[in-house]
């Protein structure tokens, strides 16, 4: 419990203005632009949007500003800011064979139709310093290459799915209620669109950090990467006075299909099985933490024991959402002066009681 | 000229005129309505707004729907004196671009002015996309992987 205080109005005035100081830091630098964080900052901006679950690239960037980059910070005034808008509706779901590839990789196939291209990756980056960063890099223009036209890249798991070797996903029924966690409550047993929509916004280092928990032994499920691909998608809305689905525009998304170990029965042959990441710009690590903890929380499913945390749909759900928790965590900081009165009478008299065991003269004497 | 009325490909052809729009910049429709329509008269039937749309995916990317996450939308309706109704929805806050976007919409429906907006509005737009595009493919073209095969000398 707390208590409202009055007082320290001043205080906190003064702090936020020295805030709003630290925040600009030296005035001998340039100020940093919304721009310049877009552009430069672009995979901090993907992560405050995925997990602020708002795509405004501008909004995001602003937010890292106005945080000085503290990102849970920029997170949590992003959803504060998504409150204040009205919910025009729901757009047709976002067609990810369609999507302009700018990556593609697969550890299942070396070739596979589309090949695979690798796009700005960091992977295979030694990891080292580069120094030539502190001064004003002269950055060479990208390198291109002759491309053919509109080349398919079937998703791998389609191709998979050609010779019936992996489970199907679960069918869309047309208006058929999808869960909304924006609206109502978390509630148990979640079912499978609820739960990717709380991964697809939960915390990376969560998400990641139970992801890894599989892999250790924790909720075992022996996953490959199908694929990854990173590219733009088209959004549509239908428009009730039209008749008809309306482009908004491109987002950017990264998508992972994890391939998964074997699920079969009496009387149905043994298939892969899969796990599911979809994310706002490109977070690949949080796209596939997301498809690990997807394919470990269906453990049920698929009547595997449920041993680790990561299978733990109530423990997963209701951690994974770090402005909620660092709502709860951080209250810790407000006062709490009237429990920890309580709490100090409360453990004084065990004290008394205590001296009075141990010695029942010394109570008498003092009586 | 009322949309029902529209026949299957006439709609499908405003569909795609209407995601050029939405990928324009704001400053290029600023400068055709500017120079071809200087002096339009509208009626804004609804004001421009920003607010939000629930993105949704697909489970598997082919399955059942879930709600990934929003996006900022911004939508304006108007209404040329000839009846036209024009729909602008656009990704993002810029009302003005959503306002813009629907005059042209409207403009696009009407046959007279129909020519104009593709010709001098849409055409540009779509070649600077198109440009746009086809640099974004030379580049990831030029991280396509070549596998090969190494040869293990037996003898």
């Amino acid at each position: 419990m707390y208590v409202a205080v009055k007082g320290g109005e001043r205080a906190i005035a003064n702090a936020h203005r020295l805030l709003a100081d630290k925040r600009r830091g030296d005035r001998e630098v340039p100020e940093l632009a919304v721009e310049q964080i877009d552009e430069q900052l672009a995979l901090a901006v993907d992560r405050v949007m995925s997990e602020g679950s708002l795509y405004d690239r501008k909004l995001a960037a602003l937010a890292i500003k106005q945080a000085r980059g503290d990102l849970i910070e920029a997170i949590f005034l992003i959803r504060a800011y998504r409150t204040t808008l009205p919910r025009f509706g729901f757009s047709e779901p976002l067609d990810t064979a369609e999507m302009a590839v700018r990556r593609r990789i697969s550890a299942t196939y070396k070739d596979l139709p589309g090949g695979q291209v690798l796009g700005p990756t960091f992977d295979y980056t030694h990891r080292l310093l580069d120094f030539a960063l502190m001064a004003t890099s002269n950055t060479e223009a990208p390198a291109t290459a002759p491309h053919e036209p509109d080349v398919a890249m079937p998703r791998v798991t389609d191709i998979i799915a050609s010779d019936d070797l992996i489970e199907r996903n679960p069918p869309g029924v047309p208006g058929a209620e999808v869960a909304d966690l924006t609206r109502e409550p978390l509630s148990f047993p979640a079912d499978r669109d609820l739960r990717l929509q709380n991964l697809a916004r939960g915390d990376e280092g969560f998400l990641l950090a139970l992801g890894y928990s599989t892999q250790r032994g924790y909720g075992r499920n022996h996953p490959f990467v199908g694929e990854i691909r990173l590219g733009e998608v088209e959004v549509e809305l239908m428009v009730e006075e039209l008749g008809f689905a309306v482009p908004l525009g491109d987002m950017t998304l990264t998508e992972c299909q994890m391939v998964n170990q074997f699920s079969g029965s009496a009387t149905e042959p043994a298939r892969f099985t899969r796990g599911y990441g979809l994310s706002f710009g490109h977070c690949e690590r949080r796209a596939m933490s997301m498809a690990l903890v997807d394919r470990a929380l269906r453990a049920e499913e698929f009547g595997e024991e449920r041993k680790g945390p990561a299978q733990d749909e109530e423990f997963v759900l209701s951690h994974s959402d770090n402005v909620q928790a660092t709502g709860f965590v951080e209250h810790l900081k407000l006062p709490h002066y009237v429990d920890f009165q309580a709490e100090l009478a409360l453990l004084r008299e065990m004290r008394l009681e205590f001296t009075s065991k141990q010695n029942p003269e010394t109570l008498e004497a003092a009586e | 000229m009322t949309l029902q009325s529209l026949s299957p490909p006439a709609s499908e052809s405003r569909r795609i005129a209407m995601g050029v729009l939405a990928r324009a910049q704001r400053t290029e429709l600023e400068a055709s309505l500017g120079a071809h329509w200087p002096n339009l008269d509208c009626r804004v039937l609804r004001q421009p707004e920003t607010g939000l749309v629930m993105l949704r995916g697909r489970i598997g990317g082919d399955g059942a729907a879930f709600n990934l996450g929003e996006a900022t939308v911004s939508r304006a309706v108007i209404e040329l004196p000839t009846g036209e109704r024009g729909y602008g929805q656009v990704l993002g806050r810029d009302r003005e671009h959503a306002r813009l976007a629907a005059i042209l919409d409207a403009l696009w429906q009407k046959p007279e002015t129909n020519e104009v907006v593709e010709t001098s509005v849409l055409r540009p737009i779509r070649q600077r996309l198109a440009t746009e595009t086809a640099q974004t493919s030379a580049e990831t073209a030029a991280t396509r992987v070549d596998f090969f095969t190494l040869v293990r000398g037996e003898d």
